[in-house]
């Protein structure tokens, strides 16, 4: 059987009746993820976070070119521990999650849960998680609620390639299959989970077909063009809250860093990705295409482009200030929490 | 009061908390159709249709996902394992999610989820159907444990699980299913958590125990009334949070204590309500704290060997015995 195919896309082709303020924002959202991830790097390498560390760099798009599209917080977002960018692009405020790095009082979810637990329920955002497949039962239950509500909210749940062979993500999906959830499943297909490749984890790599195994429909999708994830998932959303049937997209993307901290991009990454696919994919750069196409079309000048890296490099500097001027939490706050 | 059984008890607090609060509904294997595995859900379907009594696959932790999911965003569910073995297959979804995401999310998340279905011990089920794991959940912070043993308590503790805004483990036990008792006629009646019950007064010495091994307790008693022993039988009914005051109460009248459960005994709970009776209540102490628990193998099929791993009240009058010698 052949395997499901990735849906052609022109390299960010940008058609007709899309609002350029939307582009912009977009734009804004990926520069502003790229940034702070960097800055996240330099802030663990200066001591100033601990735990793990797992960034976003290379798979902006799945974000960005998603979350503008949301009712939040009438949405639900599920995602991994790979999580900086959908705190951020739920609108949590820079400062509040670059303090939960920091493990400070002010942190989103008062420096106990860390980089792997950001949250943000008043926009909807219900968490990272830090287990592998571990946001894909959970997100049962969140469509379910939104399904026995009676509302036409989607419950948008992010997970990785590696999530693919836990069994609870099959038991969920049979589920959400079976009861018909209104969930968008957003696979992020990075191509590796931590160091093992698709293809030495899994006798079945078409994950759409295991998907529609358990009742789900989908489609594959380049995730590395930030409008084909847009257009893709904006027919998804309508789908979903027309029908209240969850629906399957596998993003191909790419991390262009080490797993976590502990497998730095400097060195670690050569040990199971060769420097020639590392270097295709660090050619297709989301935001570098995404940026090449806008200023072709006429949709942002080059010292737009330079501005928006500015505001985001300064939102940034703002946020590290904050954080690192921010109380650590109360000793007293250590048996809060527990119990509601 | 009108005189029920135990399972009738626990569907009339589920049907009552879901006539009050529209968000509460049930999910698990054969909560509906079947009418329930131990007939705990028995109607139930009829009465509230199938959104609000909902039939899984057998799938642990897609229920305990469901549950949490749900409880996440707001509903009230309550998931049932048809037995507290199967919900092994869902630990990660228990410990890793359920029982943390409110302290993860520095409490901007509630998880107000019911966990329940019968556990305990007995009826030749052997290893994998018959054990009793209330300590696994009570080692980990964010759960309450719920153990009742009476028609009454399985009543009003159901309400206050319900109602309570964080995730409960609630283990009934399947021996005590059949037993009848009075429940109060009231809506309105519920149990506390973390409020002991004296089952028994006496002033000779303390029997801490939960769940169906109050029972054996309290048979135990009454034989040693005949010797003239006169026991006091405490009722933990829930784990977390444990009332050791009116334990502690209790020993500073007996001066001696036994402490009684059938999970194993290694690492079990009786080694926790021993050790801070130690640690709060030393001096009170005439003799040294026995401790009865479940043999510390898995559970043998053969009659006569399960019936050697099971504590029974015969262990219990030897401890007894044993503790005041």
């Amino acid at each position: 059987m052949a395997k499901t195919a990735i849906k052609e896309s022109a390299e960010c082709d940008i058609g007709p009746g899309v609002d350029t303020d939307d582009l912009i924002g977009i734009y804004r959202l990926m520069v502003l993820i790229r940034r702070f991830e960097e800055s996240t790097y330099r802030k663990y390498r200066e001591g100033k976070m601990g735990g793990y560390l797992h960034r976003y760099d290379g798979q902006e798009a799945l974000v960005a070119g998603i979350f503008p599209l949301l009712d939040l917080p009438g949405d639900k977002i599920l995602c991994t521990y790979r999580d900086h960018a959908h705190a951020l692009a739920c609108g949590t405020d820079p400062k509040a999650v670059m303090a939960e790095l920091m493990g400070r009082a002010t942190g989103c979810a008062l420096g106990k849960g860390g980089s792997m637990h950001l949250i943000e329920p008043d926009r909807g955002f219900l968490g990272g998680d830090g287990i592998v497949g571990g946001p894909v039962p959970i997100s049962v239950g969140v469509g379910w609620a939104l399904k026995y509500k009676n509302t036409r909210n989607v419950c948008v749940c992010y997970f990785g390639d590696g999530a693919m062979n836990q069994g609870g993500v099959h038991e969920s999906f049979n589920m959400v299959g079976l009861y018909k959830l209104p969930i968008l499943y957003i696979l992020e297909n990075n191509q590796y989970a931590m160091g093992t490749a698709v293809s030495r984890s899994t006798g079945q790599t078409d994950f759409v077909l295991k998907a529609k195994a358990h009742g789900i429909n989908g489609e594959r999708v380049d995730g590395m063009d930030v409008l084909t994830v847009r257009d893709v998932a904006q027919r998804a959303l309508k789908r979903i809250r027309d029908t209240g049937e969850a629906y399957f997209l596998e993003m191909n993307t790419y991390r262009f860093v080490g797993h976590g901290i502990g497998d730095d991009n400097t060195q670690g990454y050569k040990f199971y990705r060769g420097e020639q696919e590392f270097q295709d994919w660090t050619k297709r750069d989301p935001i570098g295409k995404f940026h090449a196409a806008l200023e072709a079309r006429g949709v942002m000048t080059a010292a737009q482009a330079e501005a928006i890296d500015s505001e985001a490099r300064h939102i940034i500097e703002e946020a590290v200030a904050f954080a690192e001027s921010s109380p650590e939490p109360p000793l007293d706050s250590l048996y809060e929490n527990v119990y509601s | 009061m009108p005189v029920m059984k135990y399972q009738e008890a626990l569907r009339l607090a589920m049907t009552e908390e879901m006539e009050r609060d529209e968000n509460v509904f049930i999910c698990g294997e054969e909560v509906g159709q079947y009418q329930g595995t131990y007939r705990v859900t028995e109607g139930m379907l009829q009465k509230f249709g199938p959104r609000r009594v909902v039939d899984t696959p057998i799938s642990e932790i897609g229920i305990a996902g469901m549950a949490t999911g749900a409880a996440m965003a707001g509903l009230r569910p309550i998931a049932e394992f048809m037995t507290w073995s199967f919900a092994l297959e869902a630990m990660d979804v228990l410990v890793n999610h359920a029982s943390k995401i409110t302290y993860m999310s520095g409490g901007r998340i509630q998880c107000p989820v019911v966990f329940r279905g019968p556990a305990g011990v007995g009826g030749q089920l052997s290893a994998q159907h018959s054990q009793s794991l209330e300590s696994w959940y009570c080692h980990t912070p964010g759960f309450k444990v719920v153990v009742p043993s009476t028609p009454a308590d399985v009543y009003g503790l159901m309400k206050t699980a319900i109602r309570d805004p964080n995730p409960i483990i609630f283990m009934e036990h399947t021996s005590l299913y059949s037993t009848k008792g009075e429940v109060p006629d009231d809506s309105n009646f519920t149990v506390p958590f973390g409020q002991a019950a004296v089952r028994r007064e006496g002033t000779d010495i303390t029997l801490v125990s939960y769940s169906n091994m109050v029972v054996k307790c309290l048979k135990a008693a009454e034989s040693l009334e005949k010797d003239g022993i006169r026991c006091e039988v405490i009722d933990l009914r829930t784990l977390v949070p444990m009332d050791m005051d009116t334990v502690i109460a209790s020993v500073r009248k007996t001066h001696h204590a036994v402490v009684a459960h059938e999970e194993w005994k290694n690492a079990g709970i009786g080694a926790e309500v021993a050790a801070r009776l130690y640690e709060q209540a030393f001096d009170e102490l005439d003799a040294p704290i026995e401790r009865i628990g479940g043999a510390d193998v898995p559970m043998p099929y053969a009659k006569n060997l399960e019936r050697a791993a099971i504590p029974t009240d015969q262990d219990v009058i030897a401890a007894v015995k044993k503790a005041l010698a």
